[in-house]
């Protein structure tokens, strides 16, 4: 096997073209994925435009409101990128440096103030990338209905604070002068006192009985109104739970989804190219006849891509590390997910290699099935419909991609188990090998 | 009186089916020591099918293949790696098949077919008639005893053609049994002690090839003689 091995390498170091390829394609991935990564933030980057003069406040009548969508509050769901005109903000929307803009106009303290009006806020946004467009959409509204949420909780917490007064009674200052209110509490206790005073069965009594009911029902209902009110500001809460998988930040997502990209198309490539060669070159019959048997010639072949994909994956995992944050303590780890991944892609390799006569025709069904593979793996399920999603299931269980992924996550920050890619990856290494030992047996 | 050389390659009642059509039905033969065998006959004759059971790539459906030691193989299209060189080719091949000394085993077989200035050189530069030469050198590689061939001069011109039957003829002449398949009967009439004329997986005729031509009363050469036959088969 290892006069086999020796050779292979050799006739690839001999391939520049397929050499260079097959390193700078995942060296030109790492760097382009690592230099997104570099921007530290997985959020879209958005220009904010504040036209609130400057040292201008909301209060909706609870004391200086700091609004969310002005303020630093805004980064939970965008990065905002400060400019001070609308013109420039255009300019960076349509030169890309922003996915799009948000002008906060300069009444819209005012206008919320007022209790009438609405401010409207303006976005700008390229249409011409449906995405991206998308994107500015969803980011925006998270944003804008973030500060929503704090203003309706401010205007509550004021309205409470009136009604609070209306019921029990306090001080209040209205114009610069300073008022006491009685409260229906006391007016209720009043109106008692005085209708105890007054003879039984007489009409005046009786009116007063009316009054004393009313003041009970208004205390009883304006008791449960701070709790209404609440629950009218923001009607509905969101309690989230996860049920499956682990939360993942996106730059690791990025990371694992190049590394098994690369992995994939390098390690294929090779172990399917490498036997489709034996076939190409009509060597195939010659060594299977002598001392090397079907069995050893596919292992040789893994072998041949994993020490090919091995080195280029690890490589490329470097770059990205000079990019992002990573948990180098988990190196062995990382070893363990691309070697576990590599010998079931290598497996893959020598399936599509048995299916090829020739090293072409083995790198074009390589691609034609990889590439759908990669896609239909990536679909986030629930956004499509029933039939694809079961569709994208059976693919991500079926072709190592998936599982690849997920090792990588969890074998780069600790998202998620290990062991249960790792078996995965093995159970389809071992299947794909079967199939292939099968395939290369209509060979000769 | 000289002992007759002794059997070192025997088929008997070989059958092999691709589906329903059957590419051999029931051949047998014998080569002895040193002999030239040359398997002629049209194309889907099987030719190429019994050479491969012959040589142990495929099993047949029936029947039995005895060899004297191992069996050198030459397949129809040289079997070598275009970007390793001459030399690396017989050495990889010298290796996996546990060559004693594979160094003096490669130099033997490029100084034998004269392939020694062309060493270092990739296949994929080399002449057809120099990677038929090393096709066949590594088919020599474990001097084997026979030496099975399939149609070995097909893509060779004329002079090419001539230094590989020159070439043949010496090993023969050194004790190896070549079998040999081929299109061209002149050359089963030139270098084949003996000839195998195969149609449609039948072995029709087994013997020397002066004898095909009494067989069919000829008064041409092998060729004609050849033709004559098959019809008078009914092929």
């Amino acid at each position: 096997m290892r006069s086999l091995l020796v050779k292979d390498l050799r006739i690839l170091w001999r391939s520049p073209l397929l050499l260079a390829l097959l390193v700078l394609y995942p060296l030109v991935v790492a760097l382009l994925i690592g230099l997104t990564l570099s921007r530290e933030s997985d959020k879209p980057r958005v220009a904010l435009v504040n036209e609130v003069p400057r040292g201008q406040s909301l209060d909706v009548g609870t004391g200086p409101l700091r609004l969310g969508i002005s303020g630093d509050q805004v980064r939970d769901h965008i990065e905002p990128v400060q400019v001070s005109t609308r013109e420039e903000a255009e300019r960076l929307v349509r030169d890309g440096d922003v996915v799009g803009a948000l002008i906060i106009p300069e009444d819209t303290f005012r206008q919320i103030e007022s209790r009438v009006e609405q401010p409207q806020l303006e976005v700008i946004v390229s249409e011409e990338d449906p995405v991206k467009a998308r994107l500015v959409d969803d980011a925006i509204a998270a944003a804008v209905s973030e500060a929503n949420r704090q203003v309706a909780r401010a205007l509550t917490q004021a309205n409470v604070r009136y009604l609070d007064l209306l019921l029990n009674g306090g001080n209040v200052t209205v114009f610069g002068e300073r008022f006491n209110v009685l409260g229906l509490r006391r007016i209720g206790e009043s109106v008692e006192a005085a209708r105890r005073r007054l003879p039984r069965g007489s009409r005046e009594r009786r009116d007063l009985d009316r009054v004393v009911r009313f003041t009970r029902i208004a205390q009883a209902n304006f008791g449960l109104s701070s709790q209404v009110l609440t629950a009218l500001s923001e009607p509905i809460r969101v309690d989230k739970q996860v049920v499956s998988g682990a939360r993942v930040p996106l730059t690791t997502f990025a990371a694992a989804v190049a590394v098994a990209v690369s992995l994939m198309f390098v390690t294929v490539l090779l172990a399917s190219g490498a036997l489709a060669l034996e076939r190409e070159q009509n060597t195939f019959d010659r060594l299977v006849r002598g001392p090397v048997s079907r069995t050893t010639l596919l292992a040789e072949k893994g072998l041949f891509a994993l020490a090919g994909a091995l080195p280029v994956t690890l490589l490329m995992l470097l770059v990205v590390a000079t990019f992002a944050t990573v948990e180098w303590d988990r190196f062995h780890l990382w070893l363990l997910a691309i070697a576990m991944a590599a010998t079931a892609f290598a497996a893959m390799g020598t399936l599509i290699g048995a299916l090829a006569r020739e090293v072409q025709a083995a790198s074009l069904l390589a691609f034609t099935l990889l590439l759908p593979v990669a896609f239909l793996a990536l679909v986030p399920s629930g956004a499509v419909g029933p039939l694809v999603h079961d569709i994208t299931e059976v693919v991500s269980f079926v072709f190592p991609f998936d599982a690849t992924v997920d090792a990588m996550r969890a074998a780069l920050y600790s998202s998620g188990s290990l062991g249960g890619p790792l078996l995965h990856l093995a159970a389809l290494a071992v299947a794909y090998g079967l199939a292939s030992r099968l395939a290369i047996r209509r060979f000769g | 009186m000289h002992a007759p050389p002794p059997v070192v390659l025997a088929a008997e009642g070989l059958r092999k089916s691709f589906g329903a059509r059957a590419a051999l039905k029931g051949v047998s033969l014998e080569v002895t020591a040193g002999e030239r065998v040359a398997c002629i006959g049209p194309n889907g004759a099987g030719k190429t099918t019994l050479l491969t059971i012959l040589a142990g790539i495929q099993a047949p459906d029936a029947g039995t293949v005895r060899a004297d030691g191992r069996v050198g193989w030459v397949p129809q299209a040289p079997a070598v790696y275009d970007k390793l060189t001459a030399a690396e080719n017989l050495r990889l091949f010298a290796e996996l098949e546990h060559v004693d000394d594979v160094r003096a085993s490669v130099e033997r077989m490029l100084d034998q077919t004269g392939l020694s200035e062309r060493a270092g050189d990739q296949v994929g530069e080399l002449s057809g008639g120099n990677r038929q030469r090393l096709n066949v050198a590594i088919g020599l590689l474990s001097s084997p005893p026979v030496l099975l061939l399939d149609e070995p001069s097909a893509a060779l011109d004329p002079r090419q053609r001539e230094r590989l039957w020159e070439y043949l003829g010496r090993l023969s002449d050194d004790g190896t049994t070549v079998v040999f398949a081929t299109h061209t009967v002149s050359e089963a009439e030139r270098y084949a002690g003996r000839v195998l004329v195969l149609a449609d997986g039948e072995a029709l005729f087994w013997g020397p090839p002066h004898e095909l031509q009494q067989r069919v009363r000829a008064d041409g050469d092998l060729e004609s003689a050849f033709v004559a036959f098959l019809r008078e088969q009914g092929h």
